[in-house]
């Protein structure tokens, strides 16, 4: 059984309309147009309410114990389709099934077996990682006993030093809070782990040791984990497979060095998954909106 | 583990969180605990000076009757508005702090949840309404010898739950409008207010404002603790004033989980869950 198997998966999200003044001074484009994220706009039938086509028909299937890629600018569909998968949103059209078990008809199954980190490490600020901790792993049935030991253990391993676990989240940085991030997710021992942009803003070294973690789960616990990033060093080094996605669309699927063999090499030089994104897209995968954050 | 002991234990997260963030906020708590008992105080000494405020000779106003009157109006509404607000915070902090994904993403029943919420909240709200009761009787010298307290413990106990069916309620405001659904909340508590006879009998309302009391289970608590605490009503006596609120409780707080069902399946549709308010 694969851990997750999603069929022709179709999510579109409704935007209010701009005020009226702004319609008649600006009329929209029947062609639909692209919002500041990149993502694709089209205006509803008889003037409806604007409709971004946030993941457009999604197909693939992730095997036990796999690390998947998704690669994709800002606005490609990446974190839809986790949240998708993660049971915080319903899809329009298709089915997700992760571990047998239908996202939309049996969620308390898929939330169960799966774990979440997002690119924003959200906690409560004024709590501290253990406190945060604690509520995040009694949430999945753990005592307060053991979620103590093992939040030591996972923390330490991350390299966040004791003391840091009883001051407040707000007086860290974003780096050790993202590090919490991933603590709270391996608290409850998901057989998926859904990782979007973990190491976006980190530095190398937390970088370095995030990546270390994602590759033990998988050696010594087989835990399945889909990866969303901007980084494709990250990408190659950690994934099987990637999914490169563009404007919602899955526009190639394949191991790392099956996507390079997709572009011609340059002079002799091997092309980059920059350039296969370059090649399938038309267009760069960072732009310089997003290095500032926008 | 067996799926009962799974949701005993999640429900205890939230218990947990909310004294874990009173410990973190602990200055907001004694200002808001100073703000509440002034706030009490206020509206007792509006008992004391009616006879000047009417002109009429200090002999003829039954000022203590009048003071613990409105004493024990602002002691249930304290009481039960904390428990609503305590209710609405199910997503109000969540949106504040952004967290509400991890909580709804978890293996949960609601009605863990919600357990777990209404611990916290009916504790809470008893030991708020507690320190002011002690602090306000001192202060007015109130006798309380013949008043009927477990009564009125009772009564504020049976009407907490129709207030946690409110509460689950509205907390569908925040979980739908991330940015303005918090002071929406306010809505159900002023009109609640408006009608039930916090400050003054019901019967000085205009003839539709009674009729929309009658549905209130404020009406009925106040009425039920004015009977307890003021007229020393026995236990077996309050009885007219606790089913129906017992019964309120009954339809309100599966009507409130239903609701938050079909709001929670709406906002995964239509991607509410996202944005920070």
């Amino acid at each position: 059984m694969d851990a997750i198997v999603a069929s022709d998966v179709y999510k579109i999200f409704r935007r209010p309309r701009d005020p009226i003044w702004r319609r008649l001074i600006k009329p929209a484009s029947p062609n639909g147009n692209h919002n500041h994220n990149g993502q694709h706009a089209h205006v509803g039938k008889n003037g409806s309410k604007p409709v971004v086509v946030a993941v457009d028909h999604v197909s693939f299937s992730v095997a036990q114990g796999e690390i998947f890629g998704v690669l994709g600018p800002n606005g490609g569909g990446k974190s839809t389709l986790i949240r998708l998968i993660a049971t915080l949103l319903l899809p329009d059209q298709g089915k997700i099934d992760v571990f047998g078990y239908d996202v939309v008809r049996q969620p308390m199954q898929v939330q169960r077996a799966i774990n979440r980190v997002s690119v924003e490490a959200s906690f409560f600020k004024k709590l501290s990682p253990m406190e945060n901790l604690l509520y995040g792993a009694r949430l999945y049935g753990l005592t307060g006993s053991e979620t103590r030991k093992k939040v030591t253990e996972i923390l330490t391993r991350l390299g966040l030093e004791r003391r840091s676990m009883f001051n407040p989240m707000e007086e860290m940085s974003r780096g050790m809070q993202q590090k919490v991030a991933i603590a709270r997710a391996l608290l409850s021992r998901p057989r998926l782990l859904l990782l979007d942009e973990p190491t976006t803003g980190l530095d190398p070294r937390s970088k370095r040791d995030v990546q270390a973690v994602i590759t033990e789960l998988r050696r010594d616990h087989g835990t399945t984990i889909l990866l969303t990033t901007h980084d494709m060093i990250e990408a190659e080094t950690l994934c099987d497979r990637i999914a490169i996605m563009d404007k919602g669309r899955v526009v190639a699927l394949d191991t790392p060095a099956g996507l390079r063999k997709l572009v011609p090499s340059n002079n002799g030089l091997s092309p980059s998954l920059e350039d296969v994104f370059l090649e399938l897209t038309g267009r760069a995968l960072v732009t310089e909106e997003d290095e500032n954050g926008g | 583990m067996t799926s009962a002991i799974y949701q005993i234990r999640a429900s205890y997260a939230f218990v947990e969180r909310n004294l874990n963030l009173i410990k973190r906020y602990w200055s907001w708590e004694i200002v808001w605990l100073v703000y509440s008992i002034a706030d009490s105080l206020a509206v007792g000494f509006i008992g004391v000076g009616m006879g000047v405020i009417s002109g009429q000779p200090t002999t003829a106003v039954d000022t203590r009757y009048l003071v613990l009157y409105l004493l024990i109006g602002t002691l249930v509404w304290r009481f039960l508005s904390s428990i609503f607000y305590w209710m609405t915070n199910l997503i109000n902090i969540e949106r504040w702090e952004g967290t509400i994904e991890y909580t709804l993403m978890a293996p949960i029943r609601r009605l863990t949840h919600m357990s777990g919420q209404t611990i916290f909240a009916v504790t809470y709200s008893l030991l708020f309404t507690g320190v002011i009761l002690i602090v306000t009787t001192l202060m007015f010298n109130l006798n309380l010898s013949h008043a009927n307290l477990a009564g009125g413990t009772l009564i504020l106990m049976a009407g907490s739950f129709s207030f946690v069916g409110i509460g689950i309620m509205a907390s569908v405001l925040p979980l739908l409008f991330p940015e303005r659904g918090e002071q929406m909340t306010h809505v159900f508590i002023a009109l609640l207010l408006l009608v039930s006879g916090v400050y003054y009998p019901v019967n000085v309302l205009p003839e539709a404002l009674q009729k929309i009391a009658v549905v209130s289970p404020a009406t009925y608590v106040l009425t039920g603790a004015r009977h307890a605490l003021l007229d020393g009503y026995p236990t077996g006596k309050l009885w007219p004033y606790i089913w129906p609120v017992l019964l309120m409780g009954i339809v309100l707080i599966p009507a409130g989980l239903w609701i938050f069902k079909r709001a929670e399946i709406y906002a995964k549709r239509a991607g509410k869950l996202h944005r920070n308010g």
